[in-house]
């Protein structure tokens, strides 16, 4: 059996016959072939594929792509197609929040989710919002540093 | 008024951003998983669900009737197209026993996890759906799966070419020991278990193969920390020749060690594709990745340190039983050996020394280097040793560290188990430590919040570790089946841009951004106009890889010396531009200029262009402008540093709380100060996972309990304090740019820092050890304990 969806990503209406079983971070990596959407468990705990949907982050994991149908997706590649770097991305750069770069895509939806409703989060809220993401490299301390020189510009 | 002329900023030290992290952060960088072919098919590993057992069947004809099945194969179709896999630390005096190491298992599976069958689809999604329809009739065998019990009479063996399990047993010592013993005022003892880990880089392990049946030729994209050694085996297991082997490490989303050893799942992505004729994609989902790639640590050590009352050492002397786990991993004999056993006595001045360390085979996954790879375990043995040793003779932990430290040297000193540590100043960083942390006030704090019924705990470790592996001739010797050199090519392209090639293969550490900063400064180009390209076997010279915090130790050092012919040839050529002689060009700020006579000069730029058209060159001069260096060193560096914790323990609860985290690293000069602080970041909230959180549990059946990120717990973002960095600075005497590592020397220290600091809480409990991790409840139970006796 398949299903029919629509779902908007990055701004682009993409209509698909799809598996019910397909997860959204499937449907993204291999359907639509945006492949910055990380996968890096099989049990939602890592946090590398979360993703905007309808403006809320999520594990992308942990959603199917038919329950996304006729909503909206950003993944990382909506963030900056021009290669101009947002408020986010560019205090992730500065302050050297990233290392191997696997977690990175999540982490900046991760900050961005948290930036939206909290424009000025403490350290402690910072490393409270960020604990459903993982990250082997860095040890957190320049992701936190991240978000709030992302928060100081403004970031969200 | 004077005019002060602003020095422009050295490029070598400056925290610049990183060069990779554009792609990284925008999400178009390509990691294995995200590299698609066309044609290409998916395979999914059946594994082994027993520790132990007898194959007696196996069927995939429902397998491969399945929708979208391809092709299935097990052991028995590689038998003769796959060899063994090779173990290449052969570490001599050891009397080891290589046992064969399938890629996938013909008759015995040895471990939950040990590879049993694959099944080839066009979508990934079938291949899973159908690999669950393999049927295999297992006979389950005995499991034995701690190093220890493991070589007792009567356990289960794993080997018939290893009797009671014994893969190698391995002897240091220096010094008269027994002696040592003989005269000891005191003797502390203790039974330290380095708990085994699982290194979980937030990338698995995976492979994408392309065999081209009418050329012979295959290219792999493979998740590897070096590239050059994967094409070398991959060259003998597959008996496809290393020239039509091209092997490509993409980006690779961390290491830690667990991307070092060639897995069973690279051979058999390998092999899918050279019967099929296709691409083949084989990504390991977490809990394929937490049993079937490599493990880490997995120690039990039984150690006795001799000294006086006042404090002085005399010897130290230990047993150690490592757990190797089902197979000879790639690298695995030379840690506890090598890598471990020759560190025993650390930065201290111990007269004599003697381990003898038993590698083990266990119904587990096979262990390989995990961050810091035997450096740690020694670290931590000798930094818990000494603390008992202070307990015991009523002497501050600090002092009876000062009292037995190796003064500051800087061009060599000799250790008891034969090495000869470069440069060191350990009395040094552990005053910078204790003073930035307040040590006598923290003590004062510690002994008030005991009056009011809170136990502050106090922990200091110092640390030298051996790395930027190594003299090659030292490789050979202690049975590494390769060589540890690096090299590397500059070419300047004509418009006076350059490209860097390594063989070395970084995958989140930022030499694309150190190393253009080495060129920047050694040749005067912006360090935008110099790429670095590395991971792909076709285009780099030959390396052998990342790992052992070597390669800005090593590939680095082969740079600045290429750098530096660079130089030579453009001093020739300008000389001949400018029709003077050689030896009165001078070089600055990238300028080759007639000494005196600054106007008179040429660009690095100038010399580029000119050297590639190549109009007028000095007789007999090459055209080009480019050089590549092969760099051997002459030694192992030894970075080094002091570490310092404070945590509160609550007694109620066993629960653990880290309230300062002090790390003082010397790795000589930081050719980039943002880094190496992430690199101390990273290492040290690694280790203290260790120290608290994370282990490896195999039930007795050797089941993985811990088989997933539910399970296994990697230190978060909400239980960590900020890690307070400083640094010493001790240049390497014989490294070109004087630099060191610090890849694992967070990890080394910080294991026993933590350990030591709940332990010192814990002190009035009288309570001596508790099993790593400390979790609240193993915390609690020690304490209970200790009441109740």
């Amino acid at each position: 059996m398949k299903l029919s969806v629509s779902i908007t990503v990055n701004g682009r209406a993409y209509d698909r016959e799809i598996e019910p079983r397909l997860l959204l971070v499937h449907f993204l990596r291999d359907s639509l072939a945006l492949t910055g959407t990380k996968i890096g468990c099989d049990t939602s705990q890592c946090g590398a594929c979360v993703v905007l949907l309808d403006g809320v982050a999520v594990k992308s994991c942990t959603c199917l792509a038919a329950q996304a149908d006729g909503s909206q997706v950003t993944t990382i590649e909506g963030v900056a197609p021009d290669g101009q770097l947002n408020a986010i991305q560019e205090a992730f750069w500065t302050k050297h929040g990233l290392q191997c770069g696997f977690c990175t895509p999540g982490m900046i939806f991760a900050t961005q989710a948290l930036l939206s409703g909290n424009s000025n989060p403490s350290p402690e809220q910072i490393r409270h919002a960020l604990e459903g993401n993982l990250c082997r490299c860095t040890g957190y301390q320049n992701i936190v540093r991240s978000v709030q020189a992302a928060a100081a510009a403004g970031g969200r | 008024m004077a005019t002060t002329i602003a020095k422009p900023a050295r490029i070598f030290g400056s925290a610049i951003r990183r060069r990779e992290d554009p792609r990284l952060l925008t999400g178009t960088a390509k990691y294995t998983a995200d590299i698609t072919l066309p044609g290409q098919l998916h395979a999914a590993i059946l594994r082994s669900p027993h520790g132990h057992a007898r194959i007696r069947k196996i069927d995939t004809s429902a397998a491969k009737a399945a929708p979208g099945v391809v092709a299935a194969f097990t052991g028995a179709d590689t038998e003769g197209v796959l060899q063994s896999i090779p173990c290449a630390w052969l570490v001599p005096n050891s009397d080891l026993k290589v046992s064969p190491y399938p890629a996938m298992a013909k008759s015995v599976v040895r471990y939950v996890g040990d590879a049993v069958a694959v099944v080839v689809a066009e979508s990934a999604q079938q291949a899973y759906d159908a690999v669950d329809l393999v049927d295999v009739d297992y006979e389950p065998l005995p499991v034995t799966i701690d190093p220890e019990k493991a070589v007792k009479p009567g356990a289960p063996q794993l080997h018939m070419e290893a009797p009671n399990n014994i893969a190698f047993k391995w002897t240091v010592a220096g010094g008269d020991v027994e002696a040592a013993f003989k005269n000891a005022e005191v003797v502390v003892r203790d039974r330290i278990v380095q708990q085994r880990l699982i290194p979980t880089a937030m990338e698995t392990r995976g492979a994408l193969a392309h065999y081209i049946p009418a050329t012979g030729e295959l290219t792999l994209w493979n998740t590897t920390q070096n590239p050059h050694i994967v094409r070398f085996i991959m060259s003998l297991v597959s008996g496809i020749p290393e020239d039509r082997l091209r092997v490509i490490a993409p980006e690779v989303g961390g290491g830690f060690g667990s991307k070092i050893a060639q897995i069973q799942g690279d051979f058999i992505t390998v092999f899918c594709s050279m019967k099929l004729g296709r691409p083949v994609k084989w990504i390991e989902s977490r809990s394929e990745n937490y049993q079937s790639t490599t493990h880490g640590r997995d120690h039990v050590q039984d150690v006795e340190l001799a000294a006086t009352k006042d404090g002085r050492i005399l010897g130290l002397r230990c047993t150690v039983w490592a757990g190797m786990g089902a197979y000879l991993s790639t690298a695995a004999p030379g840690i506890p050996t090598i890598l471990h056993g020759l560190m025993l006595s650390g930065p201290y001045k111990i007269p004599a020394v003697k381990e003898d360390v038993y590698g083990v085979y266990t119904n587990t996954t096979p262990v390989e280097a995990y961050r810091g790879a035997g450096r740690p375990e020694a670290t931590f043995m000798l930094e818990r040793i000494i603390d008992r040793l202070a307990g015991e003779i009523g002497i501050d932990p600090v002092e009876v560290r000062r009292r037995n430290l190796i003064p500051p040297f800087d061009n060599g000193f000799d250790v008891i188990t034969g090495l000869k540590y470069d440069s060191g100043n350990y009395q040094g960083a552990l005053d910078k430590a204790l003073g930035h942390a307040g040590y006598e006030k923290l003590r004062e704090e510690q002994a008030a919040a005991r009056k009011k019924g809170r136990y502050l705990g106090i922990g200091v470790s110092v640390y030298v570790e051996i790395c930027g592996l190594g003299p090659s001739q030292v490789a050979g010797a202690v049975g590494f089946q390769g060589g540890l050199w690096e090299s590397a090519i500059i070419r300047f392209h004509p418009s006076g841009k350059a490209q860097v090639f390594i063989g070395a293969s970084p995958h989140g550490q930022g030499e694309e951004t150190t190393f253009a900063q080495i060129v920047a400064d050694e040749l005067g180009v912006s360090v935008n106009d110099v790429k670095v390209v590395h991971g792909d076997t076709d285009i780099t010279p030959m390396g052998w890889g990342t790992y052992g915090s070597r390669t800005t130790a090593v590939s680095g050092a082969a740079l600045a010396m290429a750098t530096r012919k660079i130089k030579e040839k453009a001093k020739l050529l300008t000389s001949h531009l400018l029709e003077a002689a050689v030896e009165d060009i001078d070089f600055a700020n990238g300028k080759f200029f007639v000494r005196g006579f600054p106007d008179r000069h040429k660009t690095i730029q100038d010399i580029a262009l000119m050297a590639n058209v190549a109009w007028n060159m000095p007789q007999g001069m090459e055209p080009g402008l480019e050089a590549t260096t092969f760099y051997d060193p002459p030694n192992f560096v030894f970075p080094f540093g002091a570490h310092l914790a404070v945590v509160e323990v609550d007694p109620e609860t066993g629960h653990v709380e880290l309230k300062r985290y002090v790390a003082v690293d010397d790795c000589g000069p930081q050719i980039n100060p943002m880094i190496v602080e992430g690199q101390v970041h990273g290492g040290v909230v690694q280790g203290i996972g260790q120290a608290l959180w994370e282990q490896a549990v195999y039930n007795d059946n050797g089941q993985l309990l811990t088989g997933s990120l539910a399970d296994y717990a990697i230190p978060r973002a909400d239980v960590l304090p900020d890690i307070e960095v400083l640094h010493t600075v001790t240049p390497s005497p014989h490294h070109p740019l004087g630099v060191k590592g610090i890849g694992e020397a967070g990890t080394i220290a910080s294991t026993c820092t933590v350990y030591n600091a709940v332990l010192d809480a814990l002190e009035p409990f009288k309570v001596q050890s508790i099993l790593m991790p400390l979790t609240p409840e193993r915390v609690w139970q020690a304490i209970a304990g200790q009441k109740g006796a």
